[in-house]
């Protein structure tokens, strides 16, 4: 192909960076998203980017980071993709430097880096506590660039609804639904790369913003596009609750010197800054001296969970635990973590210079995703790519703190070139596949549009949805248990059925919101059944993954990657090998260093 | 003793050509309820107060924090960010009505794509050589930083815009949020050498001129962003450009 033509789905920091790099090589690149891309969730990233760049002089290198990004996801990742990642740290942070990121910087200058969890060297370049937001506006600007030179044709609001698949098996473009008029069209492309993002909404209530619902990826999974190490959800141990939200509250707060503790007393009754310090139980300290507050997130998840439903110590008797600032120089919180503080200020109406915050664990991230190979971010259709949260590759079975920024720009990175190789190598284009091909799928996508709408049923889709996000949460986040996941497996398919009768009260055809969520809530029980059938099988404990019944990491039967696959309309799942070849596995603790 | 209720009047527009209307909901009050939070509650039952069957509302919103800009509208005639309008703040009934200064798209959605197009014409970005290595960015005080910084924090909401006198039917005037962003690039190192090109960009019409110092926009921020301080260097740098240009080049 002389000629080709690029998709990217998503506009985060992975589909911006996979843009850019189309539009550098030449090739015209098309980009659909949901939301305006400078709206993207990138935006709720707070705390930093990770580069070993050794600034502190603490001798951090390239090889620890990617020796502690293997240690702290349990040994799941496969190894070579996440060693050129930690190589490549230090350039993409010099590239956002050039591209204008406002971060900050120390007296003589230079980029400044925090420490953050699951390290122990200060490693992380940050803009103040409103990193992502930064990062993803640096690639807007240089996307908004190609765009007004002519390299970018931007689709915003518009949402994907199917790949296009020939009868050989090859992607040959999208079907996507415009969001105002609600039009189904097609659009013709030689590859297309995904950066579709997180899959929050399934459990409801998530630190994830409203349209990382995961639909994308899950109706990819069922047109054939394999699945990987869905069950490995990242539970954040502190977020602010909230009935529409869970807020992040930024590891970076504990990198700045926050402290996590509960009273001593669970009858105490007075105001948290009047007890005194031999009455306060600042657990992860105790029981995990060499990394202290800074444990990875699964570790201080579960400590923050053992606190409040083992030792009964929640604050006054909730699910609830002090994140702690108030020790820390106004002007220093004000000039390193006023984006966040603010949040909580907000949303709580107390100011958390001078109240420890009440936080409690939130589901944050996905370390599973749309499986791709070991070298250039391909799926497994040909011509479908996928970068960012929406795959598995660089977090094996807990992601750390800060890397999910780099790996994001990484890997849109590695995509972006791989597509335009890709198509530059096609024999025959997207122009030269039959057009029934394009209209068999959108009259499918418009037939189920149809049927929704003429649907009279007695069901509300938000209140499925809320009974998803309610199961996922209860069973299918921080402990797991089999006979609760196959509950949890039941009422997914309670929820299907009830599906079936839903009524959408909005008839219309004109930016009909309800329609489209409806769509995005079918794919959403469908990926829930991966992810819980995935937690089911693995028996084991392994990062994020923790059943009481296997508490221990199992290398001999579980060292390997679940790969789900849609096969005769259900979920059938095998499991390959993990690519140990450059640290061979230890066991993990952080009570001691490693 | 009947139970505590949150009402709320919103202004419904089926789509952009058809008139508008209002429609109130009693909604059961609870603790820590936000503007986003009533807008499910009416998703999840739409009915109006009186009993009518009616169509879930549409809106922006995405990130629930007030960082991604999404869910501006007016709130009890105020311009701000639905997520973080919290209802035990506001006065009751609470009125929601979309943004004025731009085209409604239904309901409380609206089309912003102005401003990315302002954006645009400013040239907003730092033109850098490629993505490939070409080493670190130029060197920074932590003082040029901490200047900067609250300028990045712009979402794009378009509070500015829609409390500003300037922004009307008869004019385009671009807004303060993006002479801001002018004021931005052009304090970067990299970003000086072509603040020329977005000085010239910035002026004509909608540009910089028309600004008439109503100072609404710095108050309407909710990002808290100095905005008039952008509006007076940007003007001031552009007349300096206007006037002087030939001379300095």
């Amino acid at each position: 192909m002389k000629h080709p033509k690029i998709i990217v789905v998503g506009g985060g920091l992975a589909g911006l960076m996979a843009t850019i790099r189309v539009a550098e090589s030449g090739v015209p690149v098309e980009l659909f998203s949901i939301v305006p891309v400078k709206r993207s969730h990138s935006v709720c990233a707070q705390g930093g980017i990770n580069a070993a760049k050794n600034q502190k002089g603490e001798g951090d290198t390239t090889q620890k980071h990617f020796d502690d990004t293997i240690y702290g996801g349990d040994f799941l990742a496969n190894q070579p993709l996440v060693k050129r990642m930690c190589e490549a740290a230090p350039g993409i942070i010099d590239l956002l430097d050039r591209m204008g990121v406002t971060f900050n910087r120390t007296p003589e200058g230079l980029l400044d880096y925090r420490r953050f969890g699951g390290t122990l060297y200060h490693r992380t370049a940050f803009a103040g506590a409103t990193t992502g937001q930064q990062l993803l506006y640096a690639l807007d600007e240089q996307v908004r660039r190609h765009e007004a030179e002519g390299r970018v044709t931007k689709r915003e609001g518009w949402t994907f609804l199917s790949a296009v698949i020939d009868e050989t098996g090859v992607a040959r473009g999208i079907c996507a639904m415009d969001l105002r008029s609600m039009e189904v069209k097609t659009f013709h492309a030689d590859a297309v790369i995904f950066c579709t993002g997180g899959v929050g909404a399934i459990f409801g209530r998530s630190t994830n913003s409203v349209v990382c619902t995961g639909s994308a990826q899950s109706a990819l999974f069922q047109q054939g596009v394999d699945y990987a190490n869905g069950e490995f959800i990242q539970v954040h141990p502190t977020a602010i609750p909230g009935e529409d939200k869970l807020r992040l509250m930024s590891e970076s707060a504990r990198g700045e010197g926050g402290r996590v503790w509960v009273p001593r007393n669970p009858q105490e009754k007075r105001a948290p800054r009047s007890i005194p310090e031999a009455e306060r139980f600042y657990f992860l300290e105790e029981w995990y001296p060499k990394y202290g507050n800074l444990v990875p997130r699964d570790i201080a998840t579960r400590a923050i969970h053992r606190i409040v439903y083992q030792e009964k110590l929640g604050l006054n008797g909730q699910a609830a635990v002090y994140l702690d600032v108030t020790h820390i120089p106004r002007e220093t919180l004000d000039r390193k973590l006023e984006g966040i503080l603010e949040i909580y200020e907000k949303f709580l109406g107390v100011d958390p210079r001078d109240e420890p915050m009440k936080v409690f664990p939130a589901m944050h991230y996905t370390m599973g995703g749309m499986w791709v190979n070991a070298e250039d971010q391909a799926t497994s259709i040909p011509g479908i790519f996928a970068a960012g949260e929406c795959e598995y590759q660089y977090h094996g079975a807990n992601r750390l703190g800060a890397n999910s920024l780099v790996s994001c720009i990484f890997g849109g990175g590695i995509a972006g070139p791989a597509a335009v190789k890709y198509a530059r190598g096609l024999e025959k284009g997207t122009e030269s596949v039959a057009h029934s091909v394009f209209e068999h799928e959108q009259r499918r996508q418009e037939a189920k549009n149809a049927a929704l709408i003429a649907q009279d049923g007695t069901e509300n889709p938000i209140t499925i949805w809320k009974e998803l996000g309610e199961v996922m949460t209860e069973h299918v986040t921080v402990t797991r248990i089999n006979r609760n996941l196959e509950t949890a497996y039941a009422k997914l398919g309670e929820l299907s059925a009830r599906y079936r009768k839903i009524n959408l009260s909005d008839r219309t055809r004109w930016s009909n919101q309800t329609l489209n969520f409806a769509r995005e809530l079918e794919n959403m029980l469908i990926l829930a059944r991966v992810i819980t059938i995935g937690a089911f099988y693995r028996n084991e404990s392994r990062g994020a993954h923790y059943k009481p019944d296997f508490p221990d990491r199992d290398d001999a039967n579980w060292l390997k990657t679940t790969r789900a696959k849609w096969v005769n309309n259900d979920i059938e799942l095998t499991y390959e090998s993990v690519d140990i070849s450059q640290i061979p596995p230890r066991p993990r603790r952080y009570d001691a260093a490693k | 003793m009947a139970e505590k209720q949150v009402i709320l009047r919103i202004k419904r527009q089926q789509s952009p050509k058809e008139a508008a209307r209002w429609e109130e909901f009693a909604l059961p009050w609870r603790p820590s309820m936000n503007v986003i939070i009533c807008l499910r509650d009416i998703a999840e039952n739409p009915v109006t107060r009186d009993g009518k069957k009616t169509t879930p509302i549409s809106y922006d919103s995405n990130c629930l924090e007030e960082i991604c800009g999404s869910c501006a509208m007016l709130i009890n005639g105020k311009a701000r960010m639905a997520c973080s309008a919290l209802v035990d703040q506001l006065e009751q009934p609470i009125r929601i009505e979309p943004m004025t200064k731009f085209p409604v798209v239904r309901d409380l959605a609206v089309d912003r794509q102005f401003m990315f197009e302002s954006l645009k014409r400013v040239k907003a970005w730092i033109p850098i050589d490629g993505t490939y290595d070409l080493g670190e960015g130029p060197r920074l005080s932590a003082e040029q930083q901490e200047k900067a910084y609250p300028l990045s924090n712009c979402i794009t909401c378009g509070s500015c815009l829609e409390v500003c006198p300037q922004v009307n039917e008869n004019s385009k005037f671009m807004g303060a949020a993006i002479f801001s962003q002018v004021r931005l690039f052009n304090m970067h190192p990299t970003g000086a050498m072509h603040a020329k090109e977005r000085l010239q960009a910035s002026m004509g019409n909608g540009g910089i001129e028309d600004c008439a110092n109503s100072q609404n926009c710095v108050v309407a921020c909710p990002k808290g962003i100095p905005l008039t301080e952008s509006l007076a260097e940007v003007q001031r740098d552009a007349w300096k450009q206007a006037l002087f240009g030939w001379l300095i080049g």
